[in-house]
């Protein structure tokens, strides 16, 4: 079930360059194919995921020990926006031997497949995941024609 | 003879063993610092439930372990993947100052944290000078 959104890359031909694409990026630090136009570099906070069914597009934030209300999640058309803040207060009588918590503002923009329907929008934040579910128009989703 | 070959084939399996765990986990970054009564980790493992996590430790090594559980519709199938595993884990190699026996966890949010006390031999003692 979580190879689906977590490894099932291998499914097309596509895929298999988006990935060999990826590991390409990992190793050179660039690929030889262009990237998203709103992609970032990895390792970038908060990491994102997106899953996809003919009903719904799911957009999965990563980020620990968030608050909800600090975070801004808008869509307009097919884009998705996803801002916020995460303040992480040192202890100031400790001595620190590793800083790796993103600390600060972020931001992120997903695009979205086209028939995404902005008016059907929710979003929950549960164990350090922010998941954001955007139902798809009707019309976009495969039929079944009966062949008589 | 035969014996030191054994031993090495044993440790270069161990080895691969952990590198193969390691490509495949998430790594979750921590902050980690030290107090006068404790030092204390803060893991990011977002996803993670409780039921879902290990904390391990023994006289040497701590281990973080935990896998999301991802709330997923059937036959989903991925536009986009920074992440492209569900488990985390790190280790860190303990001192014997430290009361491992005396550790505390927490999660909230997806955030760990461990405190790990120091014997109280060990613990940072202000040392007053006296001027005469």
């Amino acid at each position: 079930m979580f190879e689906n959104l977590f490894g099932g890359f291998e499914t097309d031909l596509f895929d298999q360059f988006r990935r060999l694409e990826s590991e390409m990026g990992q190793l050179f630090g660039h690929s030889p194919w262009p990237a998203g136009i709103r992609a970032v570099q990895r390792g970038t906070f908060p990491p994102i995921n997106v899953g996809a069914t003919p009903e719904r597009v799911d957009v999965y934030l990563f980020a620990a020990g968030l608050d909800p209300k600090k975070l801004d999640v808008s869509i307009q058309q097919n884009l998705l926006s996803l801002s916020g803040s995460r303040k992480i207060e040192a202890n100031e009588s400790a001595e620190y031997y590793r800083r790796e918590r993103y600390d600060g503002d972020f931001r992120r923009v997903v695009t979205l497949p086209d028939d995404v329907d902005p008016e059907r929008v929710e979003a929950r934040y549960r164990d350090g995941v922010l998941q954001i579910t955007i139902q798809r128009r009707e019309a976009a989703r495969p039929r079944q024609i009966a062949v008589s | 003879m035969t014996t030191n070959q054994d031993v090495a084939t044993q440790e270069s399996t161990g080895v691969e063993k952990r590198a193969r765990e390691r490509a495949t986990a998430l790594i979750p970054a921590v902050d980690i610092f030290e107090d006068a009564h404790q030092i204390t980790v803060q893991a990011e493992m977002p996803g993670v439930s409780r039921e879902k996590l290990n904390v391990q430790a023994d006289r040497n090594e701590l281990l973080l372990e935990g896998e999301m559980t991802i709330d997923m519709p059937e036959g989903m199938a991925a536009l986009y993947a920074d992440l492209q595993t569900t488990k985390y884990r790190r280790s860190f190699v303990l001192s014997g100052e430290l009361e491992t026996e005396r550790i505390e966890a927490s999660l909230k949010d997806g955030l760990l944290t461990v405190r790990i006390p120091k014997r109280v031999e060990f613990r940072t003692r202000k040392i007053k000078v006296n001027v005469p």
